[in-house]
């Protein structure tokens, strides 16, 4: 199999921000002491008065981000999804959801695979909590790619946001053109399948697709659907998968309850009339812990091996 | 510096009683909210929004605008009074506060009521919030300054104090801050609940320009707000000294009038003495 090449999404974003940074004045980034890991320390070398540093204080990041945003401002607020999030969760709310505030919030280290530092910094509900949120959108590019055309589209839409990306290098699955058509709040259909459809957003949807190439060795076609998008969900993609395909395994490096699957399961329940096998796969409402990215998602079976032998049981059972 | 002639200060003796009135009879009507911390705010966001703020109802959304902040968001009754009588919205919205299908809020929201500049009512965020805001002006060389009222028992929030450092950090001259020490909380006196003295000494020990004052003396909130706008290289802090319930007499220093509306009887009385405070004052009641 060819190597993949590869690029760290958090690169990918650091980037994009001095690129978004010398087209618009409005664009302004703060971070809580963790410039070096978010990568935002590219944007404050190029634009040190448009860059704000707040310390490890990430609650009045999230205020002053607001504040800044009243005035027509365009602030991305950086840190690691689990102070991103949970810390500052009634901030977001107040000041961002309920107030409509045009803040993205782009959080890095998000899921398990964080790795070594363990439970404290692998960061499993992210989603769920902003998915919560009225007015919240909720997004997890998979690749570099993928995240420096989103975080444009971020800084284009007016509105609270959150993207969450991983720690850790990344495959690139997408050259830039393919990104063109890319609309926020529609999922990519990056394989075609017949007899299952394989959800995935952020770091698992490489994963799938490597789960894809396994499963057409065992004569099953799977459907891969890049689900970028968590919130609004393209609930349209999800009911044709259903359809077409009968079966249905989300994936994501995130708990199952609140995050990419439970939406989905939302949906099929709600709105499918097709009899659908479906699995959430993810992590199943317990902590995790310290350990090699790998055998981390090898344990907590988000890997290849347990997605196709998921699929495998869903299609054949 | 000029200080506030009689007359001016004569008018806004006046119209705090009448923004007392409204909050009163607000709660009365809305059979909730907080009366306790709306009375000791008053005299400071009159002084405020009548000799202080360069604002117009007519151009809320004007980008030079100076802006407050109620980061203590259940003093909503005095704001929005004072908006009212500015002319932000119709006097006749006070009556509706709190019901279903009405613009007031129980506590402020900056999405759809004129003035209101950030949504308020969880406390501890509006220091941040001015802070932003402040850098914003900074960035694009605006000259207006950013108000914010805090509660005193609102101190007790650790992100206050995240803001206080950022402020002195920042050096953000332009952010000038207010506490409403009146010394009351829900639980009780602010020094049995969670010790806040010595509040001067806090922040003067987080970099700030701190004044200490009669928070109902409207001559004396004048001049410490010229002061402070004088203070260009560091944020100034307000302490207004309050008595929480200011102007009713049952209400004053009375815990528990922090978050209970009067009954019929009390909203009466309440008049009454509000009536007679104006008379003293020479105006019709």
């Amino acid at each position: 199999m060819k190597k993949k090449q590869m690029k760290n999404p958090r690169n990918a974003y650091g980037e994009k921000l001095v690129e978004l940074g010398e087209k618009n004045k409005n664009i302004v980034v703060l971070d809580a002491d963790l410039s070096k890991s978010t990568k935002t320390i590219m944007f404050a070398k190029e634009f040190p008065d448009r860059f704000f540093e707040m310390g490890i204080a990430e609650a009045n990041m999230i205020s002053t981000a607001a504040g800044l945003a009243s005035c027509g401002k365009i602030p991305f607020a950086s840190t690691f999804a689990v102070f991103a999030t949970g810390r500052v969760y009634d901030q977001i709310r107040m000041d961002l959801a309920y107030s409509q505030s045009n803040v993205k919030i782009f959080a890095t280290h998000g899921g398990i695979s964080v790795g070594k530092d363990g439970a404290s910094h692998q960061m499993i509900e992210d989603i769920a909590l902003m998915r919560a949120l009225p007015n919240m959108t909720v997004l997890a590019p998979s690749d570099a790619t993928q995240t420096s055309k989103i975080v444009e589209l971020m800084a284009d839409h007016v509105g609270p946001m959150y993207a969450r990306v991983g720690r850790a290098n990344a495959p690139i699955l997408y050259e830039p053109e393919y990104m063109e058509t890319l609309e926020l709040g529609k999922g990519m259909i990056v394989e075609e399948g017949d007899d299952v459809s394989i959800l995935a957003c952020g770091t698992m949807v490489d994963t799938a697709l490597d789960a894809q190439r396994h499963l057409k060795k065992k004569n099953i076609s799977a459907k891969i659907i890049d689900m970028h998008t968590i919130k609004p969900l393209d609930e349209k993609l999800v009911l044709k998968c259903a359809k077409e395909t009968g079966h249905i395994i989300t994936i994501e490096e995130h708990s199952v309850i609140g995050g990419l699957g439970a939406a989905v399961a939302e949906t099929l329940a709600e709105q499918s009339r097709d009899p659908v096998g479906f699995y959430r796969m993810g992590i199943r409402d317990h902590f995790c812990e310290s350990g090699d990215p790998a055998d981390l998602l090898k344990k907590y079976k988000l890997d290849q091996a347990a997605i196709t032998k998921t699929a495998e049981k869903l299609v054949n059972d | 510096m000029e200080s506030l002639d009689e007359n001016t200060l004569k008018k806004l003796e006046i119209l705090a009683v009448d923004i007392r009135k409204h909050i009163v009879e607000m709660l009365y009507k809305a059979k909730s909210g907080h009366p306790g911390g709306s009375l000791s705010a008053v005299d400071a966001l009159v002084t405020l929004y009548y000799t202080i703020m360069k604002q117009n109802p007519k151009k809320p959304d004007d980008p030079n605008r100076d802006r407050f902040i109620l980061s203590k968001g259940h003093a909503a009754p005095a704001l929005y009074s004072v908006l009212a009588e500015q002319g932000y919205f119709s006097k006749k919205e006070l009556n509706r506060l709190r019901r279903v299908n009405c613009m007031l809020q129980g506590h402020p929201v900056c999405l759809y009521i004129p003035g209101i500049e950030a949504s308020t009512g969880s406390l501890g965020h509006g220091l941040s919030f001015a802070n932003g805001v402040a850098l914003a002006g900074r960035l694009d060389k605006k000259t207006y300054h950013v108000y914010v009222m805090l509660g005193d028992g609102e101190t007790d929030e650790g992100q206050v104090w995240e803001a206080a450092a950022a402020a002195s950090h920042y050096r953000l001259g332009n952010v000038i801050a207010m506490i409403d020490r009146n010394f009351l909380q829900i639980d009780g006196n602010t020094e049995d609940v969670l010790q806040l003295e010595n509040v001067a000494d806090r922040w003067k020990a987080f970099g700030w320009h701190v004044l200490e004052i009669d928070g109902h003396d409207i001559t004396e909130i004048y001049d410490a707000f010229h002061e402070a706008k004088a203070i260009t290289n560091k944020p100034s802090m307000i302490v207004l000294n309050t008595v929480k319930g200011k102007g009713v007499s049952y209400m004053e220093n009375n815990v528990d009038f922090h978050g209970v509306p009067p009954n019929e009887m009390e909203y009466n009385l309440a008049m009454e003495e509000l009536d007679l405070m104006k008379e003293k004052l020479g105006a019709s009641a």
